[in-house]
């Protein structure tokens, strides 16, 4: 059996899933459960500054994007940091820890860019015995208005110039959580790196607006006629999150850095692929939003049964395998051609590839009357489009044309070495080729 | 089981109100909402899908069910009432297992198709329930066709005609129109007063007058119909039945199975009907098998359905064929009537089996029985004057019969399946062709 253990940037847990800062880990009724669940660790739903809490709207808060049959594809919220005492919270994770001592507890905290701020309520949440901190410059909605969250996150200055502070006033590992709300995920990241943060986590949710009501012609979810702006989380940003942390994976000024990735990780498929690009441990909110804490055996069983078949005993073997495969566009091998192949015993007739093919693509499927469709390679540019919208796995097949053979749509044969944008003739910068 | 099932003889409330209710429900209701949205998230929007070419129609498939998973079953209603007026009807009554079900991509690679039945009858419900109709007539042209029968086909081409502007009359035999829609579809297919509710939503588009009580051949005549107006279509369906011909066929209890659905489908209080305890139903069509199941449903304890052929060559649908079978009835091949025996009433009936080439082997057994049904085929009643062709009305191109301005479609005319939909398609496009030769082309 694979060795699950986690040990994120010296915060241990019996396994790599968290729960992400959020309403699963809102208070200690949750949080107890989600341990006697399996969770391995929680960040602490977002705490505030002492005194008055934040309010939260009194009606609806989330807006739902679904596929057939209402499965929630994407989920987006309105909702601030806690809204319960800072006082309260604190008590509650302090017994927590105490009773779950094998469980990674962490706080997130989210107070105003002041250094006095972060000075009174570091202290106070070390004497919880919390395993760290996660400073939440993401929330893309509400407290940004008030200069709080993504607000600080768009601004790798008040990134380096806040994890200084925590740095300083605090002792613990201190994680900095990126909004993906800005142009290049680079810049915040190597603020955080530069301020002194052990890590970083991402996404946080991205600026969404769910749906309009066509009737009220508001967004929704409506608030008395109106709508704002929520964050967009779950399955759907999932692609988004991989690219903003295979990014900084390969960086050199953060390579090496510690990921913890967050974002539409539903199956323990979705976390083997953030740690495949880097992360060290991973988080989790809308998952257990839709489906209940539960859902983290599944993670757990099928994780630990993807490592035994593939042999990696620990997760170091894991974390970050996939990095040196990502690349930029210029890079890949103009030399690999690939021909789309339909499997005629597979194929079940119904011409969607055809239909795509033929309409948006390259006219490179010919059918015949009796509803046989076949790819014509003097036409293929194998842009897998025909795959994409084939409904049958696996019959549709990208063939590579061995070296030798010639491709019939540019009547050039296959060379053996590969050779890349860097070096081509129709590329005014190119180099020359030796 | 009741105690009055095991009552012998023909007798009427075998069963009490509250089973008949339940037995005569809707065998597929309306999909809710929801499963409306499911169902429509199968359909892989084919290209060229093979459902449409499998639709007598040409109903848009694939179109209609986009419609429905955007939300939007007007219109995709509309898309399926372009084609086919009738959609509701057909929705409820189409074979669709060996129609566009059959050829669904999907059921060709799991065995599942989409339910475009099901589908085709969530959109066209919701428009007729809201008592829309989605067309407008075109101006009068002042031309006047003359239309007999008021099933399927004479209803599609009167429609389409007096969308095109012309003046329709439905010469009908019967008291209600509608055709087999009305008396011959089974009750559990089209429950609620369906098919008149249709008819009347038909008629919205006006411009239509339908006579009932006229019977073509007794007071009504082809050639007066013809002097008076500019053509006339014939959609008279088949009204004769075959007898079989045997010893003791003039005792009581051998009915005609499309007379015992007839009367089934007008009775409002279904325990004033009578059904034999043991029922022998002879033939293997569609007819067959829906005497069969609602005698079964009115109460009958045993029900046979004896075919002359073996089960592949059996005409009513494999999925009939279990729908009979889930309901108790039991299905005898390779047998054929022999005698019918019984003193004062029918008792027994005496089946014979035979070979392929329908030669008996000579092994004979009896089977109990107080009610017989023949459901050997109907026949074409013929109009005077008209070329028929294999005991049907003779057609060429879109329904012209031998004489001038006289068109004919549905089951009274020759070639395509006898079923609701092929009557609908024939009808409409009888109607573009006469549309056609009355404009001179100018469509
Ligand atoms: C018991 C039974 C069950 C069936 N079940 C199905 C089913 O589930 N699905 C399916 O698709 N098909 C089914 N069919 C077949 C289907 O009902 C017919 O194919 C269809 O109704 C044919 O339509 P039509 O308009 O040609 O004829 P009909 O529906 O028979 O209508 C003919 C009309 O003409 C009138 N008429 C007849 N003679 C004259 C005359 N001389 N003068 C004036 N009027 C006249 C009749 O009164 C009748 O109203 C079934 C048939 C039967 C008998
Ligand atoms: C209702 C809701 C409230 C959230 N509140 C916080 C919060 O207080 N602090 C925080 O750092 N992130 C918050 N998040 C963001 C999540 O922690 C997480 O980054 C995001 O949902 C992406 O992960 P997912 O796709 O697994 O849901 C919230 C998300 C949701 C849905
Ligand atoms: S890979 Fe692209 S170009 Fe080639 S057949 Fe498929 S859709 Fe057409």
């Amino acid at each position: 059996m694979a060795d699950l253990t986690t040990d994120f940037v010296g915060i241990h847990s019996p396994n790599p899933f968290w729960l992400a800062s959020a309403p699963p880990t809102d208070k200690e009724y949750n949080v107890r459960r989600a341990f006697e669940a399996g969770w391995g660790g929680v960040v602490w739903k977002t705490l505030g500054a002492e005194g008055p809490p934040v309010v939260n709207v009194n009606g609806p808060r989330y807006g739902a994007i679904y596929g057939a049959d209402r499965r929630v594809l994407g989920l987006n919220n309105i909702e601030l940091i806690t809204d319960r005492p800072l006082e309260t919270n604190l008590e509650e994770m302090a017994r927590v820890k105490a009773d779950y001592p094998d469980r990674a507890l962490i706080a997130s905290i989210m107070v105003p860019c002041e250094e006095a701020a972060w000075k009174a309520i570091l202290p106070r949440v070390a004497e919880t015995g919390a395993d760290g901190i996660e400073l939440n410059f993401g929330c893309p909605h509400g407290m940004s208005e008030r200069g709080m969250g993504s607000a600080v996150g768009q601004v790798p200055e008040y990134i380096e110039m806040v994890t200084r502070w925590c740095k300083q006033y605090y002792d613990r590992p201190v994680i900095v959580k990126l909004t993906p709300n800005i142009a290049d995920i680079r810049k915040p990241a190597r603020a955080a790196r530069n301020g002194g943060a052990d890590a970083v986590s991402l996404i946080n949710t991205i600026n969404s607006i769910t749906s309009v009501d066509l009737d009220l012609m508001a967004p929704e979810p409506t608030i008395d006629g109106k709508g704002s702006h929520g964050g967009y989380c779950g399955p759907a940003v999932k692609p988004i999150a991989l690219s903003m942390v295979s990014e900084i994976a390969r960086d050199p000024a953060t390579y090496g850095l510690p990921i913890s990735g967050i974002g539409g990780i539903t199956t323990w498929r979705d976390a083997a692929e953030f740690m495949a690009l880097g992360c060290g441990s991973v988080q989790v909110c809308t998952a257990a939003m839709t489906y209940g804490f539960r859902v983290v055996e599944e993670m757990k069983a099928g994780l630990s049964r993807w490592m035994d078949e593939k042999g990696y005993a620990t997760l170091d073997e894991v974390v970050g395998r996939a990095v040196p495969n990502v690349t930029d566009w210029k890079h890949l091998n103009l030399n690999y051609v690939t021909k789309a192949r339909i499997d005629q015993d597979l194929c079940i007739k119904c011409g969607r590839c055809y239909a795509a093919c033929e309409d948006t693509s390259h006219q490179a499927i010919g059918m015949s009357p009796d509803r046989t469709f076949t790819v014509i390679d003097a036409e293929c540019v194998a842009c897998n489009l025909c795959i994409d919208v084939c409904p049958v796995e696996d019959c549709i097949d990208m063939v590579r044309l061995a070296p030798g053979e010639t491709d019939p749509r540019t009547g050039k044969v296959v060379k053996a070495e590969p050779a890349d944008w860097t070096t081509h003739p129709n590329n005014p910068g190119a180099m020359a080729a030796e | 089981m009741t105690e009055t099932m095991r009552l012998d003889g023909i007798r009427a409330g075998r069963l009490g109100p509250e089973d008949l209710t339940r037995n005569f429900s809707d065998l597929h209701p309306r999909f809710s909402d929801h499963e409306a949205l499911v169902a429509a998230d199968r359909c892989y929007f084919c290209h060229d899908a093979p459902c449409v070419t499998a639709c007598p129609t040409d109903i848009d498939i694939p179109l209609f069910i986009r419609q429905i998973a955007t939300g939007m079953e007007d219109a995709a209603a509309r898309t399926i009432f372009q084609q086919n007026i009738l959609g509701g009807m057909c929705a409820r009554v189409c074979p669709t297992e060996t129609l566009c079900e059959e050829v669904c991509v999907r059921q060709v690679a799991e065995g599942k198709p989409v339910e475009i039945g099901r589908l085709q009858r969530f959109a066209t419900d919701s428009m007729m329930a809201a008592g829309e109709h989605p067309f407008t007539r075109a101006p009068e042209t002042g031309r006047r066709v003359a239309i007999v029968g008021a099933g399927p086909a004479g209803l599609s081409c009167a429609h389409r005609l007096a969308m095109l502007g012309h003046s329709v009359t439905i010469y009908d035999a019967r008291a209600k129109p509608g055709g087999l829609n009305e008396y011959g579809i089974a009750e559990y297919k089209t429950p609620g007063g369906f098919a008149q509710a249709e008819v009347d939503w038909l008629l919205k588009i006006g411009g239509i007058t339908v006579e009932t009580g006229r019977t073509i051949g007794a007071g009504l005549a082809l050639e007066a119909l013809r002097n008076d107006h500019d053509a006339v279509f014939l959609g008279i369906g088949l009204g004769g039945v075959g007898a079989l011909g045997l010893e003791g066929e003039a005792l009581g209890g051998a009915d005609n199975a499309v007379d015992f659905i007839a009367a089934l489908r007008q009775q409002d209080d279904l325990t004033q009907l009578p059904i034999g305890r043991n029922v022998v139903v002879i033939g293997g069509g569609m007819t067959a098998v829906d005497a069969a199941v609602q005698s079964k449903l009115l109460g009958a304890e045993n029900v046979t359905i004896a075919y002359r052929r073996a089960r592949d060559r059996m005409p009513a649908s494999r999925w009939e064929q279990d729908l009979a079978a889930s309901h108790g009835v039991r299905l005898v091949f390779g047998v054929v009537p022999h005698a019918l025996h019984g003193d004062d009433r029918l008792r027994e009936v005496e089946l014979a089996y035979v070979g392929p080439d329908m030669a008996p082997t000579g092994e004979t057994f009896r089977l109990p029985a107080d009610q017989l049904f023949r459901a050997i085929g109907q026949k074409l009643v013929a109009v005077e004057g008209i070329a028929l062709e294999g005991g049907k009305i003779a057609v060429t191109g879109a329904g012209r019969t031998s004489v001038e301005g006289v068109w004919a479609g549905g089951d009274c005319a020759a070639g395509g399946q006898d079923l609701t939909v092929t009557a609908v398609a024939e009808g409409r496009d009888a109607a573009m062709d006469i549309h056609a030769s009355l404009t001179d082309g100018r469509v």
